[in-house]
């Protein structure tokens, strides 16, 4: 029996253990239904699927995917929702509820949710993924409470972290805004998703995007969905901040900045509805300064690296290239950062071409090139917030040595691979006609095969690592539940 | 020596990858028995309307090719069109007049003024068809295929010109759906062998890759052709191809935005576009390999 309550304890009352179940339920949810898709759906695959009782109606596709999506998503949340709670100074009470409130909301949801979407429509189940959703949304809830910036036992006194004169903790209060914005345009989504879902027409963003007169409740919907993604990776990038320990001149320039930029792009994104027509350009003016304070968050965190191993090694006058192996040397550390980079090349300036030449260039292409462009798009977003995940946590389990250089540098190296492929598939068009496609499309499509196997290949060795650790008595497991590295890491932060 | 390896392997990927394939002169002709110039009638009243079946009707009768318009007929057309001056021939491309759109000046809107517009660019990579000078003609083995790279404005002028007109959305749906709630014209449920789309593995796959070439109009109907057999394929009246193949031009136009509407997937789309309610949308003088039509007309 204590075998079972020790590891029940690890992995649902400490933050790696949370953690890792996430990304384990995560991993499961995407390699399995990864049949359904892909090549995997090409080898014909997907009717392996059929034997456990899936049932794929064709016309309930697109409520699959928005299913899967939310899921997929509220484990995602669930798993910065952990990493908040342990970072960020607050109650010990406080994060348990939150951390329980969240685990048992968004398990629920993703069993509940996939039962419904996978395995016939079963209302009781679509009642509990509502239920499990409604969870989640009270511990965002609880989780703004324990974040209000202006409570005094939280004020700044370190002289070298954004604060105001009286001493609110600019980071905490960028952290504050974000979970209220996230509650705000959960309910932004809340109200459309529940209408449609009483009148069972459930429909893809990308699908109505050239009709020209879109409901109050479909703008909504679309604004929903954007703004969920970049409040994942806001959270997403002061999290890492908290991991590198952010701090010091470009922590005080770039607090401020996330803080204006989240608040913009949250008001633009929620004035969609009644101005559509300049909601986008309000949307770009936020992005910004978002950018540039994660920039700068890069830039502090690859000096940091670089001289940390600089340190190591005792070199005081480092030549060019011992500055660039110092900053390649941890490929965890250096790719969670990267990647942040990378996204410029692949999501942003990709999104900023398809803005500005959207009459001139994108809709000369007929709906379905757009909407390659579109998807591609967020899933490369999705797919970069997944691997800066991965990368922490990897750091988080402790992976040393030449495991950790494989590790990382396949995760940076695969993942840019299939991103910048997919890059090219949405943009193909620009370089080739359709006639002529064919051979740049299995070439890209190849890429990012290899690619995404390559990631999944390790996070699967990560995984099975983790649970053949589990079964053993004193495994890595017992180590980070009673003197977890979180733990550190909560006390350098508390 | 690794390193070499990879940059190689990276190399020649990439160049295989721009490589431009070669258009196809000929291919071997399949008959499939299915009359190209044979219409179905199509009786009013009411169906379901997209994928969430809202209730709609089409207050009279009308009638609809069984078949996208092939090469043969379109080169027939075009010949005869030129000669009679109802098309003319600019540089590589056969342009029409078309007397132009409402404009309603709303967001991503394009004004579609009168004047010649393009019809068919006949010299295009995956074009189909040869030209003369004079007379039109399908390359060896496609006259029966679908007639591609057609533009709107080209589908409307060559079924008026047969005393018709492009389907309406709802027209094209009610012929392809019938009057239950199938998402496909066959049934519920796709099969490689039923229609021709992206990786169905079709015999014309083996020689374009995934995205394949046009089928024979009829194709999937139950036949085997050399060793692969086909699944009966057609829709509750009849029609073949509603799903797959070639997207279909509908003449609907929608106030508010200058795009019209395709139908049915093509053989570059993945399976799930092949659902009755899938829309494509492209400016009406877009051309591609993937797009064809079929005309509707009234009873009289």
């Amino acid at each position: 029996m204590n075998f079972l309550v020790d590891r029940f304890n690890y992995l649902f009352r400490s933050t790696k253990g949370l953690v890792l179940v996430a990304i384990a339920l995560i991993s499961i949810v995407t390699a399995s239904l990864g049949f359904l898709s892909g090549p995997m759906e090409e080898f014909g695959v997907r009717k392996a699927l059929f034997a456990i009782g899936v049932k794929l109606l064709p016309v309930d596709r697109e409520a699959r995917i928005i299913m899967l999506y939310h899921t997929l998503a509220m484990a995602v949340v669930a798993i910065e929702t952990y990493l908040i709670t342990a970072l960020v100074p607050m109650k010990k009470s406080d994060q348990a509820r939150i951390n329980g409130s969240i685990t048992v909301g968004y398990i629920v949801s993703l069993v509940f949710g996939l039962g419904f979407a996978y395995f016939g429509k079963n209302y009781v189940f679509h009642g509990l993924f509502i239920a499990g959703q409604t969870l989640i949304f009270f511990a965002g809830v609880l989780l703004s409470a324990a974040l209000f910036p202006w409570n005094k036992a939280y004020l700044q006194r370190d002289s070298e972290r954004a604060r105001t004169r009286g001493g609110l903790d600019l980071e905490r209060l960028a952290f504050f805004i974000m979970a209220i914005a996230t509650l705000g345009s959960v309910i932004f989504g809340a109200i459309p998703g529940s209408l449609f879902g009483n009148g069972f027409e459930s429909f893809l963003a990308e699908d109505i995007l050239r009709e020209p007169d879109k409901t109050p409740l479909q703008l909504a919907i679309i604004g929903h969905l954007h703004i969920m993604l970049t409040l994942i990776a806001v959270a997403l990038t002061l999290i890492v901040g908290r991991w590198f320990g952010f701090r010091g001149r470009l922590h005080k320039v770039a607090m401020p900045l996330m803080i204006i930029g989240t608040l913009i792009i949250t008001a633009g994104v929620w004035m969609v509805v009644p101005f559509e027509a300049i909601a986008h350009m309000i949307i770009n003016v936020g992005s910004f300064p978002v950018l540039i304070a994660s920039l700068l968050l890069v830039y502090f965190g690859w000096r940091q690296i670089i001289r940390q191993r600089l340190s190591e090694q005792k070199l005081t006058k480092p030549t060019l290239w011992q500055g660039l192996a110092a900053l390649l040397h941890d490929p965890l550390k250096f790719g969670a950062l990267w990647q942040m980079v990378y996204m410029n090349f692949v999501v942003t300036a990709v999104g900023i071409f398809m803005a500005i030449k959207l009459d001139e260039i994108i809709r000369t292409w007929t709906h379905r090139e757009e909407r390659i462009a579109l998807t591609g798009h967020w899933h490369v977003l999705a797919g970069i917030i997944a691997t800066i995940i991965l990368l922490y946590y990897a750091d988080l389990a402790g992976i040393k040595g030449k495991i950790r250089q494989w590790f990382g540098w396949i995760v940076i190296l695969g993942s840019d691979l299939a991103f910048g492929a997919v890059a090219v598939l949405e943009t193909r068009r620009l370089f080739v006609s359709e006639f002529a496609q064919q051979r740049l499309t299995d070439t890209v499509i190849f890429l990012t095969d290899i690619g995404l196997a390559s990631v999944l290949t390790v996070l699967g060795g990560l995984m099975f690592w983790r649970l053949i650790d589990l079964f053993r008595k004193r495994g890595r497991w017992r180590q980070e539940f009673q003197d977890p590295q979180m733990g550190k890491i909560e006390e350098e932060c508390k | 020596m690794k390193r070499s390896i990879l940059l190689l392997l990276v190399y020649v990927l990439l160049l295989t990858a721009c490589s431009a394939p070669t258009s196809p002169l000929s291919t071997t002709p399949i008959d499939t028995g299915i009359d190209p110039s044979a219409w179905a009638h199509i009786p009013a009243g009411p169906f379901l309307r997209g994928q969430h079946q809202h209730p709609a009707s089409i207050p009279v009768d009308y009638e609809i090719m069984v078949t996208d318009v092939t090469n043969a007929q379109y080169a027939t057309y075009l010949t005869q069109a030129l000669a009679q001056g109802k098309v003319r021939q600019s540089g590589d491309t056969i342009v029409g007049y078309y007397p132009g759109d409402p404009f309603h000046g709303a967001r991503h809107e394009e004004k579609i003024e009168a004047g010649d517009w393009l019809h068919i660019p006949f010299r295009e990579p995956g074009s189909k068809l040869t030209f003369n000078g004079k007379t039109f003609r399908a390359l060896p083995g496609y006259e029966n295929h679908p007639v591609v790279m057609v533009t709107w404005f080209g589908a409307k002028a060559y079924c008026e010109a047969q005393g018709g007109r492009l389907p309406s959305d709802d027209e094209w749906e009610k012929a392809a759906r019938g009057t239950d709630d199938r998402p496909f014209p066959w049934g519920n449920q796709l099969e490689r062998n039923q229609a021709n789309y992206y990786s169905s593995r079709d015999i014309f796959e083996k020689v374009f890759g995934k995205q394949g070439d046009t089928t024979p109009v009829g194709f999937y109907n139950g036949k085997t052709y050399s060793g692969y057999a086909t699944l009966a394929a057609a829709s509750p009246y009849g029609l073949y191809d509603m799903a797959g193949n070639v997207w279909q031009w509908v003449s609907t136009i929608t106030p508010g935005t200058h795009y019209r509407f395709l139908r049915g997937g093509s053989k570059a789309d993945y399976g799930y576009n092949l659902r009755i309610w899938s829309r494509n949308s492209a400016r009406p003088d877009y051309a591609a390999i993937s797009i064809g039509f079929r005309c509707a007309r009234n009873v009289k």
